[in-house]
């Protein structure tokens, strides 16, 4: 009897990402709810610029790469299209919170019947672990190498509790993969999230708080309770919008 | 056949539906916005999708997103829009997407004016964008040729998939002309490449413009630039007005060569032999016609709303065989006929 198995939905090639990375955990969990849905068929990924640029390689379904920042919009025309589609993004912070805001911003604003899959690691990763806009104030990257000063950079963005003040946003909920019970809620977030969507309910995301521990410099059991001390109390997990309730 | 009077902007979007184009993306911008505006009354009634985006940048990716789903969709801007729109040209090039693009020009650079003008030759005939890529550059020159060329546009650009572009400007996106907007029923791409679910009946399509390997990207591009001699063949087009026995010949597109054709006419009757070439492509450049023009005319006379641009291609195709001169008006002016007319008669077209 087999009892744990690769979802249909992910491709076998193998995972380019650093050791210790969170990202195969999220492709999997995204993976495990196409499969549940019985949506694999009729799902299109949008891929982002950033270290799931090659996503569209990891899943057994169409995709369409997008230029930075630019998936939200790229997902409304597919999704516009063909209705009957079930699209979704998958971005990172520096991709979705800093180049692509305007994009995320109008795309929840509609109600764009798409689902988002945030990764927040607090730095930019493929390109060599920048300061991102979710970077956490005294963060030392390469580019705040002193630490992120909240008098010349500000402050990070919250992007779950920014995009919950909108009307059109239906659910938004972040969530973290830094721990197997963490990783349970997140399975059943995504889940939810790709119904939401398949009932025609409208804009969901899912933030999901995601280590980096190449640009962090930790190994990877030390990057995910870096995490939960210093992220998980600046990025409170917990639903941020559900209409259906 | 009946003719309406329609606006220029106006005929551009009815054509497009004609055409079958049911998504349209885009953000408001004058000189155009009677496209938007028309779009925007039409295509809820027709089961069609108009969505004014957040930018236009958004608007050219929701186009990108919508032809990598397969459909036949339309945008349209003026300069400084098309300026934002560049970024997303070059990702529908790259990754080999049809889609019709309107620019409906205006006085630059920067946030310049809002009258009419041809200054975006280089941007957009030469790329605009980042990489090695082309687009096919329509230029009408009256209302009739903006719908014309629009529908057109879209079978040209599901044939050679790749972004057509009808560069227009504002007096012809503004002025009412009579138009007979008659064209056969649409056939529809039936597109196997694009991203619409594999319905588990097919390996997974991917749209994409990214190469880990630069041996790939290279072999990539090199088989477009193949396609593009394609285009070069079979879609380079242009008109010629007088030109059997002309000693000067005007070479002038869109608004520039109906103020051509009226230099011409000045020019006739007072016995000068004076002819007009009127570029009906841009990208494809019609350089052969230039080229054995190069073989009778003395001079050719570029005229240009702008401080010359296609003159440049204009001296490619001549390869120094003849002088060729110019004069342009920038900023948002259109040059009169008699001005041109002046300038024919200070190179030497003289009785």
């Amino acid at each position: 009897m087999i009892v744990f198995d690769k979802p249909k939905s992910l491709s076998d090639k193998p995972m380019h990402y650093c050791p210790g990375c969170t990202h195969g955990i999220v492709h999997r969990l995204v993976g495990e709810a196409i499969d549940s849905l019985g949506i694999q068929g009729k799902t299109i990924g949008v891929a982002p610029v950033g270290c799931a640029v090659l996503v569209y390689e990891y899943f057994n379904f169409d995709f369409v790469q997008a230029a930075h920042g630019r998936a939200p919009a790229v997902a409304t025309g597919i999704k516009r299209a063909n209705p009957d589609n079930i699209v979704f993004t998958y971005q990172g912070d520096g991709d979705l919170a800093s180049i692509g805001t305007a994009e995320i911003v109008h795309a929840a604003a509609r109600n764009e019947n798409i689902t988002v899959v945030f990764i927040n690691n607090a730095i930019f990763g493929m390109t060599g672990g920048q300061m991102a806009p979710t970077s956490l104030p005294g963060q030392i990257t390469q580019t705040s190498p002193y630490g992120r000063d909240v008098k010349a950079c500000g402050y990070p963005v919250r992007v779950s509790e920014m995009l919950s003040t909108l009307d059109g946003a239906g659910y938004i909920e972040r969530v973290s993969v830094t721990s197997v019970k963490y990783i349970k809620q997140a399975a059943a977030a995504i889940k939810k999230a790709f119904e939401y969507q398949k009932e025609g309910k409208g804009f969901s995301l899912i933030e999901v708080i995601s280590t980096c521990p190449t640009n962090w410099g930790l190994s990877p059991s030390d990057a995910l309770k870096w995490a939960e001390e210093n992220m998980l109390p600046y990025y409170p997990l917990g639903v941020y919008k559900d209409r259906n309730n | 056949m009946k003719k309406v009077l329609m606006k220029g902007n106006e005929a551009v979007a009815e054509a497009a539906i004609m055409a079958g184009c049911r998504h349209y993306f885009g953000y408001p911008i004058t000189p155009q916005n009677e496209i938007g505006a028309y779009m925007s009354a039409r295509m809820p009634k027709i089961g069609g999708v108009f969505l004014q985006a957040e930018s236009e940048i958004s608007a050219i990716n929701m186009v990108y997103g919508a032809a990598g789903a397969g459909k036949r969709v339309m945008t349209s801007s003026s300069s400084p829009g098309i300026s934002l729109k560049t970024e997303g040209i070059s990702y529908l090039c790259g990754a080999d997407l049809p889609c019709v693009i309107v620019n409906i020009q205006r006085g630059g650079p920067g946030l310049g004016t809002i009258q009419p003008s041809q200054a975006d030759y280089f941007q957009c005939v030469k790329g605009g964008g980042h990489g090695d890529y082309k687009t096919i550059v329509f230029a009408p020159s009256s209302v009739q040729e903006m719908a014309d060329l629009a529908v057109e546009g879209f079978s040209a650009a599901e044939k050679y998939r790749m972004p057509v572009m009808i560069l227009s400007d504002g007096t012809l996106g503004q002025m009412m002309e009579p138009v007979a907007l008659k064209y056969p029923a649409p056939k529809l791409p039936t597109s196997d490449w694009a991203a619409t679910g594999t319905q588990g009946k097919r390996k997974p399509n991917v749209i994409n413009s990214l190469f880990l390997l630069c041996e790939q990207l290279e072999s990539a591009v090199v088989s477009r630039f193949e396609r593009y001699k394609t285009v070069v063949q079979n879609e380079t087009r242009v008109e010629e007005y007088q030109t059997e026995d002309a000693d000067i010949c005007i070479v002038a597109f869109g608004i520039s060569a109906r103020v051509g054709r009226g230099a011409v006419n000045l020019a006739r009757a007072q016995g000068l032999k004076v002819g007009l070439i009127r570029p009906i492509t841009l990208w494809p450049f019609p350089s052969s016609t230039i080229e054995k023009a190069a073989q009778k005319v003395k001079a050719f006379l570029t005229v240009e709303c702008s401080m010359g641009q296609m003159v440049e291609d204009v001296r490619l195709a001549t390869a120094g065989k003849k002088p060729v001169h110019f004069f342009g008006k920038a900023g948002g002016t259109i040059p009169s006929p008699e001005q041109v007319l002046a300038e024919i008669i200070k190179i030497g077209g003289v009785k």
